[in-house]
This record gives C-alpha cells, sequence and structure tokens, in this order.
C-alpha cells in the first residue's frame, strides 16, 4: 500500500469505509510522521497515545456513520479541548486545563474524528509568521529558513508535511488564508457566524472566525460542513442553514460573475503573483466564468482600521489574564502587583503591544478619534462589497503580497508585518466568507495562493470556484523532505 | 500623533503591565509607527457616515438564565496558582 498519509481527507475517510485499512493505521501513519517532525516545531502537546486507544476502539466499534469516522485530526491550540492543555501559544496560558470542549472541535468529534494533538500558532493569534508563539517559530517544509505565516502557522506546516490529514484554524485578519497561501494548502475563512466562536480563546471577539484547513478543495467542503452550524452558547451563531457543500460541490462555474478589483494591484506587487492573478482570472474564463472589472474603494483604509477595532477588542477580551484563577503568575508586593508582573512576565512582545496600542485608542477622550473612525471606515468597506456584489457572485484576489518570507526578515518592524494581511483583512472587517486555494509558484519555487470572496453565507460558490482552479492549475506540493 | 515615554508609562498602567524601564524607549518608537500607520484613517472624511455596529443582521438573542453544568468546582480550582479550600488566594487586599 502506498502511503496512507499521502491520501486526502476524503479519500482516508472513504478508505476507511471501505475497510482498506483500519483507523489504527491511518493514525500511526499520522502519528509516526509526526514523530520525526521536531524540526518543523509544529506541536505543543502530542496526544499520540490517546489516539492510538481512541483508533484501537474505534476499529472494534466499527461506527462509520460520522463524516469524519474513524480520524485523527490535529487542531490549532487556540480551540479549547476539554481535560488537554491549551495555551494558545502563550507563557501565561502555558499549564491552562480547559474543562470543557469548543464547540467546533466538539463537532468534529462528534462526526467520528478524534483528537492527535494541539499545534502552534502565534500568541493569542497575532502574528503572521508564528514567531510570536512563547513555544517558539514553526518553520515551513518548503524551507528551513521560511516562516510557515501565520497565525494558524502551525496548521498549515503539520497539514502540508503529512502530519496531520486536516486541521482547522482560526482568522482574524488572514491566519487562516495566508499561512494556507504560504503552505500550498487550501485554507477557508467562513462567513461570521457560520461556526461557533464558543471555546476558542478569543482574539478580536467582532472579527474571529474558526474554518478548515485542508490539502484540496474537496476535503475543504467536507470539513466545513463537519462544523458549521448554529450554536446558542454563541450568541453572534448564525441560525442558518447549513449546506451539504459537499453533494453539491461542482467545477461547472458558466455563467458566475467575477469581479477582479482594481484596489488590489497594489504599489510594489512582485510580478510573480500579478502573473499568478491574471493566470486565475483565465483559468475562470476558461471555465466559463465572466470577468468584470469592479472598485472596492476603501480597500487601503482597511488593515489601518483593522489596526484599531482588532486591538481594542484585543486589550478588553485579554484582560481576563491576570494570574488569579488561571495560568501564570508572578509574584508581587500586593493584588496590583501581581497583576502587572503576570502580564509583564506572561505575554510577548506582540501580545503586549497591542494590548497597549488597544488602550490608547480606547482611552478617555480617544474613542471617537479612533474606534468610533475605524467602525464608520469599516461601514465603508462593507458597503463597497456590497455594491460589488449587486453586480457579482464572487470575488478573485491574490492571497498575499508575496510568498513565505524569511524567519527574523520582518520580526522588528510591526508595521512591515502587518502589511502581509493587506488582501485577507477586508473580508474579516465586512464578516464574508474567503478561501484562499493554491495555484502556482513564484521563481523561487515558493507556493502562491489565490483568493475567492463570497457573498455573505455563500461558501458553496466560493469552493465551487476554487475547484474550477485547483482543476485547471493541477498544483503539486514539491518541497524535499529535509526535515527527518 | 506620537507616543511619548510618559504615554508609553501611562497607558501600561493601565493595561496593568509593568515595563522595564530599559523597553519603555523601544516601546514608544513601535507604538508611534503603529499610530502612524493608523492615522492615514485621518484622510478621509467621515463625518456623515453611520459607524458600523454589527455585521450580524440579526439583532442578539437573550436565553433562559440555567445552569446547564456545574459543580466542577475541583476541577476549576485546580487551574488556578493559588486555592484554598474552596477559594482562589491572591495577596492581601486589607491590612
Amino acid at each position: 500500500m502506498s502511503n496512507i498519509s499521502d491520501l486526502s481527507l476524503t479519500q482516508i475517510v472513504n478508505g476507511i469505509k471501505k475497510k482498506d485499512f483500519t483507523s489504527e493505521e491511518v493514525t500511526k501513519s499520522f502519528i509516526n510522521n509526526s514523530k520525526k517532525s521536531k524540526k518543523l516545531n509544529t506541536y505543543i502537546t502530542e496526544c499520540f497515545e490517546e489516539a492510538i486507544k481512541f483508533a484501537k476502539n474505534f476499529d472494534k466499534k466499527k461506527d462509520y456513520n460520522g463524516l469524519l469516522s474513524g480520524v485523527p485530526i490535529a487542531v490549532k491550540d487556540l480551540f479549547c479541548t476539554k481535560n488537554v492543555k491549551t495555551t494558545a501559544g502563550s507563557k501565561i496560558l502555558h499549564n491552562f486545563i480547559p474543562t470543557y470542549e469548543s464547540t467546533v472541535t466538539n463537532k468534529l468529534w462528534s462526526q467520528g474524528a478524534f483528537l492527535l494533538g494541539k499545534l502552534n500558532c502565534d500568541e493569542f493569534a497575532m502574528g503572521s509568521s508564528n514567531e510570536t508563539s512563547f513555544f517558539g517559530n514553526v518553520t515551513n517544509p518548503y524551507g528551513e529558513k521560511l516562516v510557515p505565516g501565520g497565525s494558524s502557522g502551525g496548521s498549515a506546516s503539520a497539514l502540508a508535511a503529512g502530519l496531520t490529514p486536516a486541521t482547522i484554524g482560526t482568522d482574524t485578519g488572514g491566519s487562516i488564508r495566508q499561512p494556507a497561501s504560504f503552505t500550498g494548502t487550501v485554507g477557508l475563512k467562513p462567513t461570521y457566524g457560520r461556526c461557533s466562536r464558543w471555546g476558542i480563546v478569543a482574539f478580536a471577539s467582532s472579527l474571529d472566525q474558526a474554518g478548515p484547513m485542508t490539502r484540496d478543495v474537496t476535503d475543504c467542503a467536507l470539513l466545513l460542513q463537519a462544523m458549521s452550524g448554529y450554536d446558542n452558547k454563541d450568541s453572534t451563531s448564525a441560525n442558518t442553514k447549513v449546506n451539504n457543500f459537499t453533494s453539491q460541490l461542482t467545477e461547472k462555474v458558466k455563467g458566475l460573475k467575477i469581479g477582479i478589483p482594481k484596489e488590489y494591484r497594489v504599489e510594489n506587487m512582485p510580478n510573480d503573483i500579478d502573473a499568478l492573478w491574471k493566470k486565475g482570472i483565465d483559468y475562470l474564463k476558461e471555465a466559463g466564468a465572466i470577468i468584470k472589472n469592479i472598485s472596492l474603494e476603501h480597500t487601503m483604509y482597511a488593515l489601518p482600521a483593522y489596526y484599531i477595532v482588532a486591538p481594542a477588542e484585543a486589550s478588553s477580551n485579554l484582560a481576563r489574564y491576570d494570574g488569579v484563577k488561571y495560568g501564570h503568575r508572578a509574584r508581587g508586593k500586593n493584588l496590583i502587583e501581581m497583576y502587572e508582573n503576570t502580564r509583564s512576565e506572561g505575554f510577548g512582545n506582540e501580545v503586549k503591544r497591542r494590548i497597549l496600542i488597544g488602550t490608547y485608542v480606547l482611552s478617555s477622550g480617544y474613542y471617537d478619534a479612533y474606534y468610533l473612525k475605524a467602525q464608520k471606515i469599516r461601514q465603508l468597506i462593507k458597503n463597497d462589497f456590497d455594491k460589488a456584489f449587486n453586480d457579482v457572485d464572487a470575488i478573485l484576489t491574490p492571497s498575499t503580497p508575496s510568498s513565505a518570507f524569511k524567519i527574523g526578515d520582518k520580526s522588528d518592524d510591526p508595521v512591515s508585518m502587518y502589511l502581509n494581511d493587506i488582501f485577507t483583512v477586508p473580508v474579516n472587517l465586512s464578516g464574508l466568507p474567503a478561501i484562499s486555494v493554491p495555484a502556482g509558484y513564484d521563481k523561487n519555487n515558493l507556493p502562491l495562493g489565490l483568493q475567492l470572496i463570497g457573498k455573505p453565507f455563500d461558501e458553496q460558490t466560493i469552493l465551487n470556484l476554487s475547484l474550477a482552479i485547483e482543476k485547471r492549475a493541477n498544483f503539486k506540493r514539491n518541497f524535499k523532505v529535509w526535515w527527518c | 500623533m506620537s507616543i511619548d515615554k510618559d504615554t508609553v508609562k501611562h497607558i501600561s498602567k493601565l493595561a496593568r503591565i509593568s515595563l522595564d524601564e530599559n523597553k519603555v524607549e523601544s516601546l514608544s518608537k513601535d507604538l508611534t509607527s503603529i499610530m502612524k500607520f493608523i492615522e492615514k484613517l485621518n484622510k478621509l472624511n467621515t463625518d456623515n457616515v453611520k459607524p458600523l455596529t454589527s455585521i450580524v443582521n440579526a439583532s442578539l438573542k437573550s436565553r433562559n438564565d440555567e445552569i446547564k453544568d456545574g459543580k466542577i468546582r475541583e476541577q476549576i480550582l485546580k487551574n488556578s496558582p493559588e486555592s484554598n479550600e474552596e477559594f482562589f488566594v491572591v495577596p492581601k487586599i486589607i491590612e
């Protein structure tokens, strides 16, 4: 038999059902790869023994009714997992063991999957390179010196390297789509409200969404279906019907109208990215889609507005880490000093920067100038999309303004790091669904993704368009295994 | 808007994060460059724009205030850095 870990999630689910192999064989195959991957530094917590136990038990019971029956899955360490350490990549949570399970992971387990481990990420999901994690940076399978992107960098790297058949991440400003683009994998940020936020360590609550990260578009539809749905424990969860994304998945996209926003042609964009975008347009034309030039006029204001809204929400969300009920505690002469020392020792530099910016923009006298201004601009950005979607069914853009960069290249300059998310952030501000699909390579042989943005709750259309691109781009992950 | 060293100290106090004196300078530089980036927004007049209040079209739902889990005091206390019987322990606040 060829290596099980080379198969797609869909092939693995079907193979277990058809008894081509057992859940235990599948699990051992991924554990074997994972054990040899220390240099990638993707895992924060390994649950290998428990996974094998679960798999053996599954093989005895043979209950094939779930969408993910018998499949081990490693997840970003931002999802709370009952009785399994959940760190959010931070020292302040280095010893935190939740007493509850996040709704989204619970949904995966109720479809027959089980936990393989918890994957590295930027601290509290704040970063675009996985360099802010307390547990060290993750490397990209495409090169020992390259970042995997972030914040779901451990997830993207583990997925690309064959350490897990699929994974889930979270996306507040691009944290699923950018690492997917950097590692040649598929990542989808669902519509805000599509997947429950309950039990996910909060970063910026009006922007955070969990989503699937997979090797191909077919797997993405399957995993999205498993994790979507209404949850009364999340007050912003949408009570909207969930499609059967898999059965409705089709590459027939003839007649769909695709918008190409001129504002995404940014200054200094590498030629390779521009060329890829053109190729994407050609693929969709060839599939019968109609290309239309559109304008999203306030795009240039999205990133600065995001860097008010996200830190403001983060500064309030992270107020809970005070060293009293859980997590790291430092000593102090009195209560206030204990808080201050705990937070100083427990948070890393990027998290501190964002808490301070958030505190500043919300502090007395500045609310109108910053937060209110940003929410007004957010409305304008959303209006741009609403207007565009009167004329088009989806929007095609590059996922990122560059391919994976070197570890250390941008870590000294926060603003240059933030610019990575220039194409992904407007989507979060507007609550829309978007997917990154691998579509080609740049001149350095590094993968590049294309982004498709959809109407609210129309993940199906962007999945279908991605499938049409996937079939034509015929993208193959082509790195050499250097980490074993 | 530049964020000088005194402002850095003030907002650190508000955010309850103690700062080493030798980090104040570099934080002031970083935060100033972030605020400069953010202030591009001032180029745009938004006087007549209503701020976005929610990206979800539904109003927030309320639910009954019922206990559905609970009775996990011991488990909860296990996560605390310091506890005593049924309580979280913090440094003394009343002399």
